[in-house]
């Protein structure tokens, strides 16, 4: 009996809610492009920045909340990434418009062989080594002296002019470029988890045993990931650099500004969830907008939040509304429809 | 003779002092179903470990339909047509009962589309978690995760299929459907390996017993006889095949 119920039953992803969601979406990405036209300097500044944080998140997210690798070195990547943007531009003269995604595109190449290098640590001993990583990166660039060694170099105006005539229209270029990266980086992470591929994520998320116990090849899944992620936070970095104007070892391989707040804002957000990232920047910049006259007793006041959060929460602020609304804006899970429940 | 599909000769894995396997040699042909008995601890579900790849022998070489696997990787393995149920339920706790058996389809069968997707509704609907197709597989009884154990195992379409002890906890209805489900498998083809406690669900499916005690196979032949040797009724003291 049960045989012949499977012949009227499909399976589905995008649910109503999904569908009005995605619908709310592009007309969000819709005004924020317009930003330019209603917003204020300061705004725009603000908005790119947080564009750029949302990518980062989403990006150690996939690495840490679906892939496993709980990486504290992502910093490296954002700081490879800004310092290859300055250099193509300034030393080898290119674009800066094609220095971006060739900067990104050099960062996925040197995380391949540090991918050989560190899979080869578990556990805390792998996030440990990351660290390390990053360190090595930040001493080797502070070598760099056509860069500026130690104390770091500036972009000089005439490649700053190049991106566009006129102060507003440089702002607003950095502004589109920083809100492009970060609706490619989301819909790049919600394409590559819906695929096949992250099929087998998800399920080395859940259970390496049973994943690779039925065909997955785990190594090689997380290798991508890491490659894949550690190209687009180059990316990322190189817009960072772009918009501060200014690069220096310290700012590029800060621990802190790159991958502790990240870290934050993907747990209190809800981590291994694309929705979680997102939801955790929004909050991350309403506390620091809000929070940033407090001086020091700020980062408490984020730590105090984080420990909340982790015992209350433990699968975030998202985790929460999923809970109690069972609300999935991006449909990644497969329903059977047509039970008879 | 035929090559046999899977072949284990001279299989041995120790753990300091601990034997989980020594000197151990079987093979299973084409089609067969091969039951596996022994103590706990005796080493059953090891040699499994040993077969699929996730521990790796100290001595010995393990063959698929001819082929050398001896060092290849689990996730090679699996698709080479090897899939096996844990004793310890492993489920994707994140994902639901369609989207565990999804995985197996996709990653382990290499299927893809609509065809990944009828191979999951109808496994599910012979394994009789279909109704509860959407629920999250941590949310589930023990009963629940042996058959998700079981389903997933046939969503990757093995050529050999590892059982290990699915029928323990089934009641009387549960455990006919059970060996039904098996025997359909086996008439699709499907050579089967069942470690299980069991012994009358046993009975019913295997041609051919072996038994394992201390890492080693101490016995091996038809099952009934088996059963009745003079080793596996000092091993079994008290328990009887009531079959």
């Amino acid at each position: 009996m049960e045989t012949k119920m499977t012949k009227s039953l499909s399976v589905a992803r995008a649910t109503r809610m999904s569908g009005i969601a995605m619908g709310l979406l592009a007309v969000i990405v819709i005004v924020m492009a317009l930003a330019p036209y209603w917003a204020g300097r300061a705004e725009l500044r603000l908005f790119g920045e947080i564009f750029l944080y949302m990518a980062l998140a989403s990006l150690w997210n996939l690495l840490a909340g679906y892939a496993g690798l709980v990486s504290v070195g992502q910093q490296a990547y954002v700081g490879f990434g800004g310092y290859m943007f300055f250099a193509l531009a300034i030393l080898w003269g290119v674009h800066p418009l094609a220095a971006i995604p060739l900067a990104g595109l050099l960062g996925a190449l040197i995380a391949a062989p540090v991918a050989v290098l560190i899979f080869r640590l578990r556990g805390a001993y792998f996030a440990i080594g990351t660290w390390v990583m990053a360190e090595v990166f930040r001493l080797s660039f502070a070598q760099f002296s056509a860069l500026g060694g130690g104390s770091g170099t500036s972009l000089p105006v005439d490649i700053v002019k190049s991106l566009a005539d006129g102060r507003a229209a440089r702002e607003a270029a950095a502004y589109w470029l920083a809100l492009g990266v970060v609706v490619a980086v989301v819909g790049l992470v919600y394409a590559y988890l819906r695929s096949s591929r992250g099929v087998a994520l998800t399920a080395i998320r859940d259970n390496e045993l049973a994943a690779k116990s039925l065909g997955i090849d785990i190594w090689r899944a997380k290798f991508t990931v890491y490659v894949v992620t550690g190209g687009l936070t180059a990316l990322v970095g190189a817009l960072i650099f772009l918009q501060k104007l200014r690069i220096s070892p310290d700012a590029a391989f800060s621990v802190n500004d790159w991958t502790a707040f990240v870290i934050f804002i993907v747990v209190i957000g809800g981590i291994g969830t694309l929705e979680g990232p997102i939801l955790g920047t929004l909050v991350y910049f309403a506390l620091r907008e809000t929070l940033a006259d407090l001086g020091s007793a700020y980062l408490i006041a984020l730590g105090v939040l984080a420990i909340l959060i982790m015992l209350k929460a433990p699968k975030g602020l998202w985790g929460l509304v999923r809970a109690r609304s069972g609300a999935e804006l991006f449909p990644l899970s497969r329903r059977v429809r047509g039970l008879d429940d | 003779m035929t090559t046999p599909i899977l072949e284990l000769s001279g299989l041995g894995k120790s753990f300091g002092a601990v034997t989980a396997a020594q000197d151990q040699s079987w093979s299973l042909g084409a089609g067969e179903a091969l039951g596996v008995i022994g103590p706990n601890g005796a080493g059953k579900t090891s040699m499994f470990n040993l077969v699929t790849g996730t521990l790796a022998p100290d001595a010995g070489r393990i063959r698929l339909e001819g082929q050398d696997i001896t060092g290849w990787p689990a996730a090679k393995r699996c698709r080479a047509g090897l899939a096996r149920s844990f004793q310890v339920p492993q489920p994707f706790s994140g994902m639901t009962i369609y989207e565990n058996a999804y995985v197996a389809a996709t990653q382990g069968a290499g299927l893809s589309g609509a065809e990944a997707e009828e191979t999951c509704l109808d496994v599910l609907a012979r394994t009789g978690l279909l109704k509860k197709a959407n629920v999250l597989a941590g949310g589930l009884t023990l009963l629940e995760r042996k058959r998700l154990e079981l389903s997933r195992a046939m969503c990757a379409r093995p050529k050999v299929l590892l059982l290990d002890e699915i029928a323990g906890g089934l009641t009387e209805n549960e455990c006919k459907s059970l060996i039904g489900t098996i025997q359909d498998l086996r008439a699709t083809g499907i050579s089967i390996v069942w470690i299980e406690h069991v012994v009358h669900a046993l009975l019913a499916v295997v041609d051919r017993l072996i038994v394992i005690d201390f890492g080693r196979k101490i016995a091996e032949g038809e099952p009934r006889a088996i059963m009745a040797s003079k080793e596996v009724r000092e091993i079994y003291l008290g328990i009887e095949a009531d079959a």
